[in-house]
């Protein structure tokens, strides 16, 4: 059993980390999605050690990747850039363009940092997995690339594939819009992305979301994730 | 050898765009296959579907009225066009991984004769960028890659094999470069069209492998002003 916790502050819903984590960080990449107050919570915490698992590894603050405005982009750089970071689980780290270099670019090149890259789909279908009870799975993707190194493979039907495992975190941030007091979520447009997977496989789900409502006010058909996901809900407008 | 002019971004864009058929679902890359959009006459209802959860879009949004939660995998915001549909990251990839998609139009740092891709890690940068592309091009009906014949430096990008890591093995179906249009065969690459001003000598100079002549080598269409 467990009590939904709901917070004002995004530094207290993540005060309790430790160093040494895994941490799933949702969205794709770009504003949309992305738990951007929950993260500079996570960076201000200066807890070290992390292994991050995500789409991206910071490709906004260099491009403007998914920002309505350049300007004000922020990213996963910011772990990087304080030294957080041991690990980096993700599809996409880097952008074509290789100026201006990345904090993540940097970092792998400092050798601060291991970088561990995913086709996406692989990556998220992981994630599912790891949500859902699911130990590993078979996926024709990779084969014949260095995706397949060192893994097992099997003919199903005539086709090969390869063997991948589930994976999970200690922790996920994650961002919906509307939540209710039971941590039921709804998402907005292309924001849903990697959260509602992610939610599913952490052992505690911190959400960032715009407004919480009562329940009697959210329309259960449009529920996005269900609040048994849910462990924390923050909110700067609670109810 | 003098070679003619090279064609436009624009016109590969535009080239690549008359590939799609009528009523399909299709997943355009970043950059130059993305273009392919601009294109597309909305009576032929292609629908398209991007990585991070939408499918159905057709148009940019205006630069004035950007939403952050409507954007494709390009990290382009979108209209709010009747007929979308939202879905997560694992729905995405059961769409593209399940067969669902006709046509992933892609970028290419290299493709060799069998139709081998790279396009996803420059060798001496020592890290890049999967993304979507490895699940694409294993998953989509048909692949097309859209990209320049040659590199700035005039390296060949067509080759006998790919020597960068590779995305996918004997994936792709076609090739349409600022030069000439090639579709993989059994055989090898067969040229099927050239760009105005161009024939199968000056390609052929231009490209690692070698090219089998089709019967009846077209001129490339371009963008009809």
């Amino acid at each position: 059993m467990k009590e939904l916790k709901i917070f004002d502050s995004y530094k207290d819903a993540v005060k309790d980390l430790k160093n040494g984590i895994s941490i799933m960080i949702g969205g794709f990449g770009g504003e949309g999605g992305q738990p951007t107050n929950l993260m500079l919570a996570l960076r201000n915490s200066n807890i070290k050690e992390l292994t991050l698992i995500g789409n991206v590894a910071g490709i906004s603050m260099t491009t403007g990747y998914g920002w309505t405005n350049k300007k004000e982009a922020i990213d996963q750089s910011i772990f990087f850039k304080n030294k957080q970071v041991k690990k980096i689980i993700c599809s996409f780290p880097i952008p074509a363009k290789q100026k201006p270099i990345s904090e993540i670019e940097k970092a792998w090149k400092n050798k601060e940092t291991t970088v561990e890259v995913i086709p996406q789909g692989t990556l998220a279908e992981k994630i599912r997995a790891g949500g859902s009870g699911i130990p590993a799975f078979y996926t024709k993707t990779g084969l014949g690339t260095i995706v397949e190194k060192n893994k097992e493979k099997k003919t199903i039907n005539g086709k090969k594939y390869l063997l991948e495992h589930a994976l999970q975190a200690d922790v996920a941030l994650i961002k919906a819009e509307i939540a209710d007091e039971f941590g039921n979520l709804i998402y907005k447009g292309t924001s849903r992305a990697f959260n509602p997977i992610m939610a599913r496989a952490a052992k505690l789900t911190i959400v960032e979301v715009e407004k919480i409502i009562p329940s009697q006010e959210i329309d259960p058909e449009r529920i996005g994730t269900p609040g048994i996901y849910v462990n924390r809900l923050v909110c700067k407008k609670t109810i | 050898m003098n070679y003619p002019k090279k064609l436009t971004k624009e016109d590969i864009a535009y080239r690549a765009s008359i590939e799609l058929p009528k009523n399909s679902y299709v997943n355009l890359g970043i950059g130059m296959p993305s273009l392919c959009a601009k294109y597309i006459d909305k009576k032929r209802n292609i629908r398209f579907q991007a990585e991070n959860g939408v499918i159905g879009f057709s148009e940019l949004a205006d630069q004035r009225n950007l939403d952050p939660n409507l954007m494709d995998a390009g990290g382009q915001f979108l209209s709010r066009v009747p007929g979308l549909a939202f879905f997560d990251s694992a729905e995405s990839f059961d769409m593209i991984r399940g067969g669902h998609i006709d046509i992933s139009v892609l970028g290419g740092l290299q493709v060799s004769k069998k139709g081998d891709l790279a396009n996803w890690m420059i060798e001496s940068r020592g890290i890049g960028s999967i993304g979507g592309a490895m699940d694409l091009v294993g998953g989509a009906k048909q692949v097309i890659i859209t990209m320049e014949h040659v590199t700035k430096n005039n390296e060949f990008k067509i080759l006998e094999e790919c020597n960068y890591p590779l995305t996918g093995e004997k994936c792709v179906n076609k090739i349409i470069t600022d030069i000439a249009v090639m579709e993989v065969i059994k055989q090898g690459l067969l040229l099927r069209e050239v760009a105005p001003g161009w024939n199968y000598e000056m390609i052929q100079s231009l490209t690692g492998t070698k090219l089998i002549k089709n019967k009846d080598i077209k001129t490339y269409k371009v963008i009809r002003s």
